[in-house]
């Protein structure tokens, strides 16, 4: 089949806060663009994002990004980069200032300033008390930002290809990229997109587990891409569980709500997580809290009819706060939870939220692979950022606000050393003769299969599998098995089958291609999670319940070929601070 | 639990058709994008958008028993039976449930949506009061999924001249803001029998938004705006 082709500078698989926060320096630098979006860029998820981004503005209490560092360097139990960290948190306060000139409608306080929020681990003077560090527009802030962000490029007259599907990364024998192909979804066309610098920033991938805060779409297709072209993935295990999902949907409730006053309170009605945090309390940081409601979930204190859930109070904040504030959890808890939250608490469980891990990149955003130098050596043309990219800023788990924070600072730097390197590189290679080889078969597989397993019903076992495997408490016996079934429905996988073969808006293929994509991202997170012998920020075993400096202050790398693991270890040297050394960490 | 649904694939279909589905379940707790998708493990050639399944990305609009809506933040339990879904009116339907959006977004585009501030910037953010700020809510909210304008009459009978609620929501969601310099522009750009004064204050788009906005209070406001400074 002859796939047609066309040519660009810079093609952006996703068009998220990072790829378009990338997209729009791109195409200010007038460099011919082509951002590709499985679906209409204000239906990214970004958009579900609600309680603030993180940046030490100062604006209601004294704050710096020292402090700020600090707080990521010990969010991240210390697996952070701390390079890229510093980075970040410098960064903060420009950026933020930037989405504002853009027109991005903050939350404002009475002086006219950017109205910030506490939100769990982010304090003052090296983690002494909480600080307003979270810059808010009600609980909407990523809708907010990304419309800002979509709106600022359609001025920019940004390129878009909407409802386009990336199917495979384009490497030669260098192992250099040279763009992608790519399906549009409409019309089932597919095209080879060639680029001389091809930047990823596709997201997460939280539909790996049954329960989950993730949009449908989130199904980790870059890194898919990636670790079938043969790029490891970085530090996999690695999966933040966010404390307040609704009991049963799964739907996010922010930690915002906490940081405007609310608590979790178990059956005998105790502020639990006074015993767990004497310092922060409900704000300690994500994967502290959700430990602690497991915890109070298996030793008989959980409420409701099954006691497998807490309840997070919020009605004592009042109508003035719930309903400037919060107006979009009371929509939500009405609508999932049929509470209205300035009366009755929501239930609430912890749910599969953020993937930690990724692409590995350097803080510029470039790809960094083992290759023939060591495992800093940059994949040359090859971008990503956002959370489908390992910086690492987030370490072993993420603090709360400080992910729309890394889609701006990352997409951006990335977006300027996609420049410069264009510069000093304005041609491009010639593609290899079988460019499209392995999307067309995987396409061709899904059109001869006529017999096999749903793809749902094999997507419903790996999220079980995942589920039950690899949770908030991961066990050595459950680990052991996990692998094992994984890789069983990874077999299951390559047999299933699509009964729909038209060629227009086929969400039965699209949906099969992105069982593809999870299935990487599952293998990947449950064969690290059974390797790493330590318990560090969102990985906590049973079996190993301590840090581990000694034998884990490293990065882990999986690669999909074999199930082969490696590691790298952690930058612990920032740019130009002295390094936070390691210390026990206690919120 | 009886569903009717409209199905038309281009391929292979002459004329769009009602097609009749049956769920043994009970509705719960479970929303109707929950039911769809149930039927699409039984028929994977059943068409939607989807995305975050709770209400914010605007994917899954559809016509629900004839009221348009978001199939993820409907409660199945509020629906009468059969229930009859349909794409949204007034756009070219692509296949069952999925429709163009080509025109809803061109008419977005035309009213430029971004901030015009011709100043440079400050170092640090531009100071709006909180009351300005108030100005903008109920307006920045909106999740373009096109409930309002395809349930719009003037916008069936001119999608290509009038810019219908959700674009005039948007119009004046940039008037509103402090911090926007461009308001004379803004209004030149609506002055026209058709982009702006088309709105009848039929009052649909008020009816059918999933996120409780009011447009026609929005287009009211521009309608002021014009008065005003023609006197």
């Amino acid at each position: 089949m002859a796939v047609a082709k066309r040519t660009f500078d810079v093609v952006v698989v996703g068009a998220g806060g990072a790829g378009m926060r990338a997209a729009l320096a791109l195409s200010e630098a007038g460099l011919k663009v082509a951002v590709l979006s499985k679906v209409f860029p204000t239906r990214s998820h970004t958009v579900a994002a609600q309680g603030g981004i993180a940046a030490s503005l100062g604006n209601v209490n004294e704050d710096n990004w020292h402090w700020h560092m600090y707080d990521t360097v010990k969010g991240s139990d210390y697996l952070g980069d701390q390079d890229a960290i510093e980075f970040m948190c410098r960064a903060a306060p420009e950026v933020v200032y930037e989405l504002e000139h853009y027109g991005m409608p903050f939350d404002r306080l009475d002086n006219g300033k950017i109205y910030q929020r506490p939100f769990g681990g982010h304090m003052q003077d090296y983690g002494k008390n909480p600080v307003q560090r979270a810059c808010a527009a009600a609980d909407r802030t990523g809708h907010a930002l990304l419309h800002t962000l979509y709106q600022r490029n359609v001025q920019a007259n940004t390129n878009f290809f909407v409802e386009w599907m990336a199917l495979d990364l384009i490497r030669d024998e260098d192992g250099d990229v040279l763009g992608v192909v790519a399906m549009e979804i409409e019309t089932s066309e597919v095209m080879i997109l060639q680029a001389r610098a091809t930047l990823f920033a596709t997201g997460g991938a939280g539909r790996i587990f049954a329960a989950s805060t993730n949009a449908y779409i989130n199904t980790g297709d870059g890194l898919g891409m990636a670790a079938r072209a043969g790029i490891p993935l970085e530090d996999m295990e690695f999966f933040q569980f966010h404390p307040t999902g609704v009991y049963g949907a799964g739907v996010l409730i922010t930690e915002g709500v906490r940081g405007e006053g609310g608590y979790l309170v178990n059956k005998d009605g105790e502020r639990f997580m006074a015993r767990y945090a004497p310092n922060a309390k409900d704000l300690a940081s994500r994967d502290v809290v959700s430990r602690a409601m497991a915890t109070e979930i298996k030793e008989g204190r959980g409420c409701g009819k099954h006691g497998d859930h807490v309840l997070l109070k919020l009605d004592h904040l009042g109508e003035d706060v719930i309903s400037h504030r919060l107006p979009g959890i009371r929509e939500i808890a009405k609508k999932f939870a049929h509470v209205d939250p300035a009366r009755e608490p929501i239930p609430v469980v912890p749910t599969a939220h953020y993937m930690m891990g990724g692409i590995p990149t350097n803080y510029h955003g470039q790809v960094v692979a083992p290759y023939k130098t060591g495992p800093e050596e940059v994949v040359q043309g090859f971008y990503a950022v956002g959370e489908c990219a390992c910086v690492s800023v987030h370490g072993a788990n993420r603090l709360g606000c400080n992910s729309l924070l890394d889609l701006v600072v990352f997409g951006r730097e990335a977006a300027r050393q996609i420049i410069e390197d264009l510069e000093r590189n304005p041609h491009h290679k010639p593609l290899p003769h079988d460019a499209a080889e392995r999307p067309l078969a995987r396409l061709a597989r899904l059109e001869t299969h006529k017999q096999g397993e749903s793809v749902a019903e094999v997507g419903a076992a790996m999220r079980n599998v995942m589920q039950v495997h690899c949770g908030v408490f991961r066990f050595p016996d459950l680990l052991a098995e996990g692998v094992q079934k994984i890789r069983e429905v990874a077999e299951r996988a390559k047999n299933t089958a699509i009964q729909d073969q038209s060629k227009v808006f086929n969400t039965a293929r699209v949906e099969a291609l992105e069982l593809d994509n999870l299935i990487e991202v599952a293998q990947a997170t449950m064969h690290a999670a059974a390797a790493r012998q330590e318990s560090r920020g969102g990985h906590a075993r049973d079996d190993f319940p301590q840090r581990d400096d000694d034998n884990w202050l490293k990065h882990s790398l999986y690669f999909s070929e074999g199930h082969k693991l490696d590691y790298k270890p952690v930058r612990l040297k920032p740019l130009t601070v002295e390094s936070f050394p390691l210390k026990a960490r206690v919120y | 639990m009886k569903f009717r649904i409209y199905r038309y694939n281009p391929e292979t279909d002459a004329q769009p058709y009602m097609q009749d589905y049956e769920l043994h379940i009970e509705a719960g707790d479970m929303m109707l994008l929950d039911a769809i998708l149930m039927l699409k493990e039984q028929d994977d050639s059943l068409s939607l958008r989807k995305s975050c399944r709770e209400g914010v990305c605007g994917s899954d609009a559809m016509n629900i028993n004839g009221r348009n809506g978001l199939a993820c933040i409907t409660p199945l339990s509020s629906l009468k039976q059969p229930i009859e879904l349909r794409p949204l009116p007034g756009l070219p339907v692509i296949r069952d449930l999925i429709v163009d959006m080509t025109q809803f977004f061109k008419q977005y585009h035309s009213i430029k949506p971004y901030l015009v501030n011709n100043d440079p910037p400050p170092e640090t953010e531009r100071l709006q009061s909180p009351e300005e700020r108030k100005e903008l809510d109920g307006l920045y909210e909106c999740i373009l999924c096109a409930c309002c304008t395809t349930s719009c009459p003037s916008f069936w009978w001119n999608p290509d001249k009038f810019v219908g609620p959700a674009g005039l929501l948007q119009a004046y969601r940039f008037l509103a803001d402090s911090r926007d310099q461009a308001t004379a522009e803004r209004l030149d750009n609506l002055e026209d029998p058709y982009r702006l004064f088309r709105c009848h204050t039929i009052m649909n788009c008020v009816d059918v938004c999933p996120k409780g906005l009011n447009p026609t209070e929005a287009i009211g406001k521009i309608k002021d705006m014009m008065v005003k400074r023609t006197v």
